[in-house]
């Protein structure tokens, strides 16, 4: 380790920017879920202070867990993000090792076409998308989501895993090779577990925008049986009345599942994003 | 078991001819060193003749069968890494295990297999280890040990000791060389450093830029080098090439001595002042300036004397090279017949 370098007043300096930055970043959803437990009076009221004996009310929760297609919603938002996920972390990670460890034709090429994935959004496409959906029949479908979110995680997920593979040490894989492992058990049982860290971080980056989109639910598979968490939040914001007791609590309540997840993941995740900083 | 026939072998990275024709035939039970420069395509051949990399041309053979695209498990080959690779996640006994358990052997079979190469090798206190708590040198052994287990007839080590220091690297060249003694199995090593290829080998074959320059026995190399860079490569410190008309008075274009053949005296064929000194105890080394000799490459001759011989710098001394032990070479690099 090499001491910290005693410059009181820089280092003050980059704790108070910090301290903004965070202050910045967890004001809203620190307001978000202390609102979810007040009063329709209290969130009105006094929206900035702490709920209090006075304020301190359980209707939103109690209106979004009584209506029963909340828990529905949840059910959808959960087979959505984790099927997604699972198949974006697979195949990413399988593409990865193909364009990391193999010398073929179109090598370059594919790592290239992937790599333009990530700088084009894939909103942008939407209109070809549904197109694609209904002549599939596939509106109003899980599938649809997870083919879609698929596709949008999967060029970020090939580029990070694919940096980190190649990092793996090349004689490991051929000890394998020699040993008569097969390519897939060398991946499966020698790689991933050397790459965890960086899947780890590919998931909880894939796994956010994927729990929180509105766009895609919304176009896509907005019917009743499909509706995801963050569209199913929105029948309570009408365009006359608001019910934001309702509103704050369901945002409070999809909140859990992520921040679940990092909990799970932070360890992995914080030695992958420093993996290159730490040698 | 375990004869190695190399022909015609060509590999290419892309325009890059790494491997420009190498012929090699190693017979059973033979410890084989391939020693050069590095980057003169030694691990490529090496990997070629595991099957890890396809040769661009030429054939493979082991025990005589034809080896080309047969994967590296069915080749009956293991390989030492300079790097051990050593699977992380796994106890040393597992990693010992592993290709015994892939080639489906039966679990009393592979325990018996472990014990005997752990035994040998002094692994048996750390089988439950992971390769994490291991040192270096036991690292180095557990490699050593997962190829063993195999029994393959042909050994192939890549740079087993470079990551070694200095001292663990002297034990475990003994090692090797007892290993050999032990199992009689074929040895194929590749190393940069000659003194592991001279202590080691029963042959040599002296590998640069693609192309084998020699192949022969340590002290035949050393006694009867083929061109300039088997001499220059062979022997340490490397030997003195002089020009000019010293040469040509010896009818050579390039004529070599070996510093140890180079005798000391007040007068000599070549006098000169001593620029620099070091002493061993056993052996010193005298680098000598001789202005009105043609000598290649560092301009000074080096001459090895045993025991501790007191020169300074600045002085003068005369050196001949000993009788018959000039080497002379033509034009184009290659040795004249004494
Ligand atoms: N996979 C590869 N792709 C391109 N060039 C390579 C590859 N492997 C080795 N080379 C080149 O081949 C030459 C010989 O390499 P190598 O066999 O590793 O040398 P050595 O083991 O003798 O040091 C080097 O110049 C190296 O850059
Ligand atoms: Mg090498």
């Amino acid at each position: 380790m090499i001491p910290a370098r005693t410059w009181p007043l820089g280092r003050a300096g980059v704790h108070l920017v910090l301290i903004l930055y965070t202050a910045l970043c967890l004001g809203p959803v620190l307001l978000v879920v202390m609102n979810s437990f007040k009063s329709r009076a209290g969130i009105f009221g006094a929206p900035l202070s702490l709920p209090n004996a006075a304020t301190f009310d359980l209707i939103g929760y109690k209106t979004v867990l009584g209506q029963g297609a909340f828990l529905r919603y949840f059910g959808n938002s959960l087979i959505v993000t984790a099927g997604s996920l699972a198949a974006v972390l697979l195949f990413g990670a399988m593409a990865a090792f193909a364009l990391s460890e193999y010398r073929f034709r179109a090598n370059r090429l594919l790592g290239l076409f992937l790599a333009l994935g990530i700088m084009v959004p894939i909103r942008l496409g939407t209109v070809a998308i549904l197109n694609m959906m209904v002549a599939a029949r596939l509106v109003n479908t899980h599938l649809a989501l997870i083919l879609i979110y698929t596709a949008q995680g999967l060029p970020i997920a090939v580029f990070i895993l694919g940096e980190f593979m190649q990092g793996v040490s090349k004689d490991l894989k051929d000890a394998g090779r020699i040993d008569g492992l097969s390519e897939y058990t060398i991946f499966f049982r020698l790689v991933l577990p050397l790459v965890r860290p960086a899947v780890a971080t590919v998931a909880v980056f894939t796994m956010i925008p994927i729990w929180n989109d509105l766009w895609f639910p919304l176009i896509v598979a907005p019917g009743e049986a499909t509706k995801t968490v963050t569209l199913g939040a929105q029948v309570f914001i009408g365009q006359f009345v608001t019910n934001w007791n309702a509103v704050l609590a369901a945002l409070t309540l999809a909140v859990l599942p992520v921040l679940v997840l990092y909990l799970l993941f932070s360890r992995q995740l914080i030695r992958g994003i420093t993996a290159g900083a730490v040698k | 078991m375990g004869s190695l026939a190399l022909s015609a072998i060509r590999k290419s990275f892309g325009a890059v001819d790494v491997l420009k024709g190498v012929d090699l035939d190693v017979a059973a039970g033979e410890f084989v060193v391939f020693v050069g420069p590095s980057g003169c395509g030694k691990s490529t051949l090496l990997r070629i003749i595991a099957g890890l990399d396809e040769q661009s041309a030429g054939d493979v053979r082991i025990d005589g069968r034809l080896m080309n695209g047969v994967p590296p498990a069915r080749r009956g080959i293991a390989m030492v890494f300079q790097s051990y690779a050593l699977y992380p996640h796994l106890t040393v006994a597992k990693n010992m295990s592993l290709a015994l358990s892939q080639e489906g052997v039966a679990a009393a079979d592979i325990r018996r297999r472990v014990e005997t190469a752990s035994a040998l090798l002094r692994l048996d206190a750390l089988l439950d280890r992971r390769p994490a708590e291991l040192s270096g040198g036991q690292r180095q052994r557990v490699a050593i040990g997962r190829a063993i287990v195999r029994q393959p007839s042909l050994f192939l080590f890549d740079e087993p000791l470079s990551n070694l220091d200095a001292a663990l690297r002297v034990g475990t060249r003994i090692e090797i060389a007892k290993l050999h003694r032990q199992l009689g199995a074929t040895m194929v090593y590749v190393t940069h450093d000659q003194v592991e290829a001279m202590t080691l080998a029963d042959r040599i074959v002296v590998m640069h830029g693609g192309v084998v320059e020699q192949v022969g026995r340590p002290l035949e190399l050393y006694a009867r080098p083929a061109n300039l860079f088997v001499a220059g490569f062979i022997g340490s410190p490397t030997m003195n090439f002089i020009g000019g008309d010293a040469a040509a008075r010896a009818s050579a274009a390039t004529i070599g001595v070996r510093p140890e053949h180079l005798v000391v005296a007040r007068e000599g064929a070549w006098t000169g002042a001593v620029s620099h000194a070091e002493r061993l105890g056993a052996d010193t080394m005298l680098y000598v300036d001789v202005p009105n000799v043609d000598v290649l490459g560092a301009g000074m001759l080096t001459t090895r004397i045993l025991g501790d011989i007191d020169y300074d710098v600045g002085d003068r001394v005369g050196l001949t090279p000993q009788e018959g032990k000039v080497y002379r070479f033509d034009g184009g690099g290659n040795s004249i017949a004494a």
